[in-house]
């Protein structure tokens, strides 16, 4: 794991709706963070980055996940990790993205 | 030339539809915002370029977006939507308590006077204004100091979906919720009362109960702001003391539920209603979708029916989804949950249907542009 306070420069892959609200090119965005890469600090630098998005991966007064939101990094379902804990050196290297999904419910 | 704008918000997008004054030839924009609900897309008086919209999702919560530019393009804005304090409990359906939460904004309602100034109507129901062009959103509080615990979601969820500006009176404000009834503030909404008194509702066995009725619409004319219509979930209602008591004016109407109320731009006693079956069938009595007009202020009631279908029709129209444009004669719009958008440029006396296939219409307001 990478718990060290190296910058790193993260993936995320975010559904339509979201990178057509932040007006990306591209469904992958690429995040700059310094510190352990937690949970809860990509989603930081992603709302940093891209302030529309914030209330819509976490609930703006909890700070929690929206119960519809799913994280995925590495084949693993990551949607219940805890915010400050590492995600995948995989991750943290940038080799491999996190994958933010809307659930499948609903039409 | 006069020109009309009709900003219609779906379950999958917004549609802006545009006409010159005769109202017959129509160009559609849109989708905006495509696959997202808009629950509301409104403009304001003060500077009818000004454009706000709700947008919203039960994945990715609730977006605000702010246009300058009359639709064409878009930017949201703020979406931080805090109660103030510790917002308790409210009663849920099943009779049980339930933490006061935040989930969509339903309505949108700018100042006559200040294009940075809007009210939001929330749910889990609140009122919210901004005065900075939605960048930031603060509560009026007090609101829910009126018995809110008592409060209850109707079917569609715990909203206010309807807020009032008095044209006279600035510091005047009415609210009506679902299911709490409606409420009137005389101080710019630093407190407020119910307005609740005559409303009968056959799940509320108290004659006298001050909040839990389940007001669909209220609607007023701006020369004659003391007097209220409301739409109930079961009656038509009139006030002419500003809320504080009511009587029925149903009349003659094939069911008096239903959801979308208008008044006429200059003739403050013409009210339009839509039918609805019941509030187990939400689709128009007989198959036959009638708009309802009253040239008295209620009780009777006349069917326009020319150009809207008469058989087989079974759509509803939302509280949030019938607009009235001000050219003389003024022009009515209403939208369908089947995706229909009917325009009348006569008020009322003869229909057309602008768009046919749309998404299920949640809103429709309507903009008349110099």
């Amino acid at each position: 794991m990478a718990a060290d306070l190296d910058r790193h420069t993260v993936c995320v892959v975010l559904p339509y709706h979201l990178y057509t609200l932040a007006r990306c090119s591209s469904t992958e965005v690429e995040l700059d963070l310094a510190g352990p890469v937690t949970l809860a600090a990509v989603l930081d630098a992603l709302e940093a980055a891209y302030p529309m998005l914030a209330g819509a991966v976490r609930d703006r007064a909890t700070g929690l996940r929206r119960p519809l939101m799913r994280f995925y990094a590495c084949q693993e379902d990551q949607s219940n990790l805890a915010p400050d804990a590492l995600l995948p050196d995989e991750v943290a290297a940038g080799r491999e993205p996190l994958v933010i999904v809307g659930a499948i419910a609903g039409g | 030339m006069p020109r009309i704008r009709i900003l219609v918000g779906t379950r999958k997008g917004a549609f802006i539809l545009t006409s010159d004054a005769a109202r017959r030839d129509w160009q559609v924009s849109g989708p905006h915002f495509g696959g997202w609900e808009i629950f509301h897309v409104v403009g304001s008086p003060a500077n009818p370029e000004r454009l706000y919209a709700s947008q919203t999702s039960s994945w990715f919560g609730q977006v605000i977006q702010r246009s300058d530019d009359g639709g064409a393009t878009w930017n949201p804005v703020g979406n931080d939507f805090r109660y103030v304090g510790d917002p308790g409990t409210h009663l849920h359906y099943d009779g049980t308590s339930k933490p006061w939460a935040f989930k969509r904004v339903w309505h949108l309602e700018p100042s006559p006077t200040d294009p940075d100034t809007v009210y939001a109507g929330v749910e889990d129901a609140a009122l919210f204004r901004s005065t900075d062009g939605g960048q930031s959103w603060q509560e009026l509080p007090a609101l829910r100091e009126q018995q809110g615990a008592k409060w209850m979601p109707g079917a569609g969820g715990m909203c206010l979906h309807t807020i009032l500006l008095d044209p006279v009176n600035p510091n005047r404000l009415y609210v009506a919720i679902s299911a709490a009834g409606a409420f009137r503030s005389d101080d710019g909404g630093a407190s407020w009362r119910p307005i609740n008194r005559g409303l009968h509702s056959q799940y509320i066995p108290d004659p006298e109960a001050e909040v839990g009725h389940c007001v669909h619409r209220i609607a007023m004319h701006p020369a004659r702001p003391n007097t209220l219509f409301m739409q109930k979930h079961w009656d038509v209602m009139r006030s002419d003391d500003a809320g504080d008591s009511w009587f029925e004016v149903s009349g003659n109407l094939p069911s008096d539920f239903g959801f979308a109320m208008a008044v006429h731009a200059h003739e403050p006693d013409t009210v339009y209603v839509v039918p609805i079956q019941s509030d187990s069938e939400h689709y128009p009595p007989e198959g036959k979708l009638r708009v309802y007009r009253s040239r008295a202020g209620g009780n009777a009631w006349d069917a326009l029916t020319d150009g809207l279908p008469q058989q087989h029709c079974y759509v509803n129209v939302l509280r949030d989804a019938m607009a009235i444009d001000s050219l003389d004669p003024c022009g009515v719009y209403f939208g369908t949950t089947g995706g229909q958008v009917y325009a009348s440029p006569d008020a009322g006396d003869h229909w057309q249907a602008i768009v046919r296939d749309l998404p299920a219409v949640l809103s429709v307001s309507v903009q008349t542009l110099p």
